[in-house]
């Protein structure tokens, strides 16, 4: 699905990542952890394509150059990034914001556009499996939302949205134990062999709830070790000093 | 994807419709304003009312304190009466008008015709320097409601006229005001007996189409005891290369415990992206609250032309009497726009309310200018301001010169002011939803404006939100 050889960028001529390669296939579920400032949300924001980034390297997405893709054909074709930092947008109802983006995607990938009431009922049904307060759904976009609820948001955008690549950058950050069970539920939910999760994270709790099939450790922009589930336990132990 | 890519959106009224008309005179006199006087059939007094302010005019010059300038105007070089003349012979049923001028509505979206008329919503259509035609003039003349062409009310309704025409503006006011009061050729009347509610919306549209020509639309609403009125006006214009005038004046009296909603969307031919042509759309609004608790509530959608210059105020007379102003002002490419509002509190307990929108993209200058004064015997009487300012780009201006006069201890004034850019981050964060680069900017614009674009008349309120994504399309680059 995603084949990452020698990605490389850099923001105003400092090097952030150094020639990372990574391959994640459909089904898999990869976590990516690493001291602070070692690139991970850099990461996450050039697989979505935002801008103000130097890129090089051989980038692909379902066999397409992922380079030449356009944002939001990014977000069409099934890539979707959970924010760390989910904007607030005043005036732009929440319920709206979630109609828009969901016809949108469905109007792209050739699929028919829903109706109001059965969005409406599609939402909702979403929001109480993510314990969401119907109430939360009329209130502007993320206004005032508290971290968790901004968080939670997230997640009922990606069940919305169905997407083939979700890239959670710093979910858990923020949460009480009891949204991050809700959260992981909701990513373990979605989980198919069909789509691939990349979940970036600088805690192992997280992966107490979601299992992953690898985990990488990045540091100073290249992903130093790769292992399995237990290499979380064991960084949680000894810390990132080791991979400096 | 670079957004600077963008396609300019080209004006979607820019049409001209080619017809026959009947013109004054070139230039300001005598002559010309008898000329209009005698064409419509006017009474002496009118006429006199009329030679008053052209005398008054001139003595007096030109405000220039303003932020946007102009070229000077050649007052000499304009038609300031320009009608299809067709119209001349007064069509007595909407069969005997031009089949170009219903054409002309049509296209804009405004059937005029029985069966196609907008539902709901009587329309006066006025088509340079006249009237068209009305709807639903039958089932509003059944509740005693007048809405007819201004012309039309100072033949048949003399003493509502001279009563109230100049009442609130009034001919000596200043020097557009008076130009208005001397040569204004047609606009709508609006008269709502006692304890009536009207029972659908007054809209009149204005078209302007002749080159060369002054637009000097004079509207007057009165809102007796007790009654209840929502209006609505709109506007568009060819697209020339010249810069066309659109001087109105507006009054409005809401007596006691009467209410008038007044709503503009105002979409005159902006220009061009390098800001050749548009109108100057210099326009003079004031309502009256004059009756205790009356309501005077102005919302307006300022999205065209080249220069808007203009301040909906509310006189709060009446005892516990509430003004409101509702504004979002949209400047792109070269358009420049200064405006805002005057509520003057005379009444005990009156209450204002301002809530300003300016949006500024291209190289666009935005100008909110606003007077809250509090007389000294309006005792416990609040306003509350609000003006939010966005940039889109780095060439724009934004500026906001709010006067407040407080000289009454018991009273309080708020004024809260904000200015912002509009988010990258936002923007990235729609587009990661798969909107594209426009629908994002729609987005979060019509979020900016929402408690403005509410207040409009559900008829209306959709197209002006997409007015509004039209006329920034293609400036976040």
């Amino acid at each position: 699905m995603l084949q990452l050889q020698n990605l490389r960028a850099s923001v105003n001529d400092k090097s952030i990542l150094n020639g990372l390669n990574l391959n994640i296939k459909a089904g898999e579920v990869h976590a990516i952890m690493g001291p602070n400032g070692s690139g991970k949300s850099t990461l996450a924001n050039i697989l979505s394509g935002k801008n103000g980034y130097e890129v090089t390297g051989n980038l692909k997405y379902e066999g397409k150059n992922l380079q030449d893709i356009p944002i939001e054909e990014r977000a069409q074709k099934g890539i979707f990034l959970a924010f760390q930092y989910p904007l607030e947008i005043p005036g732009v109802n929440t319920t709206n914001f979630l109609k828009t983006s969901l016809n949108t995607i469905r109007k792209a990938k050739g699929q028919k556009e829903l109706d109001t009431l059965s969005l409406l009922k599609l939402i909702k049904d979403k929001a109480s499996e993510l314990n969401i307060d119907e109430k939360f759904l009329s209130r502007q976009l993320n206004v005032g939302f508290s971290g968790g609820e901004k968080k939670k948001n997230e997640i009922l955008q990606m069940k919305l949205l169905e997407p083939k690549l979700a890239i959670l950058d710093e979910t858990d950050s923020g949460l009480d134990i009891d949204a991050l069970r809700i959260v992981a539920d909701g990513v373990n939910s979605h989980k198919n062999e069909n789509n691939a999760f990349l979940i970036i994270t600088h805690y192992q709790r997280l992966l107490d709830y979601i299992k992953p099939d690898f985990i990488h450790v990045l540091s100073n922009g290249k992903i130093v070790k790769t292992g399995c589930a237990d290499l979380g336990q064991e960084l949680e132990k000894t810390g990132y000093e080791n991979f400096k | 994807m670079k957004s600077g890519e963008l396609k300019y959106q080209d004006y979607k009224y820019g049409f001209t419709t080619d017809i026959e008309n009947i013109k004054a005179p070139k230039g300001l006199s005598e002559e010309t304003i008898k000329f209009i006087s005698k064409i419509k059939n006017e009474p002496k007094w009118m006429l006199d009312w009329r030679l008053k302010a052209f005398n008054r005019l001139k003595v007096i010059k030109e405000p220039n304190w303003q932020k946007p300038k102009y070229p000077k105007i050649d007052y000499q070089d304009l038609y300031y009466y320009s009608a299809p003349k067709s119209m001349k012979d007064k069509p007595k049923s909407l069969d005997e008008v031009d089949p170009k001028l219903i054409e002309t509505y049509n296209k804009l979206g405004i059937p005029l015709n029985e069966q196609k008329k907008l539902s709901g919503v009587a329309v006066d259509a006025v088509f340079d320097s006249v009237s068209v035609a009305t709807t639903f003039k039958g089932e509003l003349d059944k509740k005693g409601i007048i809405f007819c062409p201004i012309s039309e009310a100072i033949q048949k309704h003399p003493d509502l006229v001279r009563k109230y025409l100049g009442s609130v503006i009034p001919i000596t006011d200043h020097y557009f005001a008076t130009l208005n009061s001397a040569v204004f050729t047609d606009g709508s009347f609006v008269y709502i007996p006692p304890n009536t509610r009207c029972p659908m919306e007054l809209s009149t549209y204005f078209r302007i189409n002749a080159s060369e020509t002054g637009q000097f639309e004079r509207t007057l609403i009165i809102a007796d005891k007790g009654s209840y009125v929502s209006y609505l006006e709109g506007c568009t214009a060819p697209m020339r290369d010249e810069n066309q005038l659109h001087a109105a004046n507006v009054e409005l009296v809401a007596l006691d415990d009467a209410e008038i909603k007044y709503s503009t969307v105002q979409n005159w031919y902006p220009g061009d992206k390098d800001g050749v042509g548009g109108i100057y759309n210099f326009v003079t609004k004031r309502g009256a609250c004059r009756g205790k608790n009356s309501k005077i509530s102005w919302t307006q959608v300022e999205t065209g032309s080249a220069i808007t210059w203009k301040y909906p105020s509310c006189i709060l007379q009446g005892d516990n009497s509430v003004g409101e102003f509702y504004s979002i002002a949209i400047t792109n490419n070269y358009q420049k726009a200064d405006t805002g509002t005057k509520m003057i509190h005379l009444g005990k307990n009156t209450k204002s309310k301002i809530i300003s929108k300016g949006i500024s993209a291209g190289k666009a200058d935005n100008t909110y200018r606003g007077l809250v004064d509090i007389n000294s015997k309006a005792f416990n009487s609040r306003n509350y301001t609000q003006c939010d300012s966005l940039l889109m780009g780095n060439k724009c201006g934004a500026h906001t010169v709010p006067y407040i006069k407080n000289k009454n201890s018991s009273s309080t004034v708020e004024h809260e002011a904000t200015t912002s850019k509009i988010n990258e981050d936002q923007l990235f964060y729609c587009n990661q939803r798969g909107l594209n680069q426009e629908e994002a900017v729609s987005l979060i614009v019509n979020g900016f404006c929402k408690e403005v674009l509410q207040q409009l008349p559900m008829e209306f309120a959709v197209e002006a939100q997409k007015l509004v994504s039209i006329s920034l399309e293609g400036s976040v680059g």
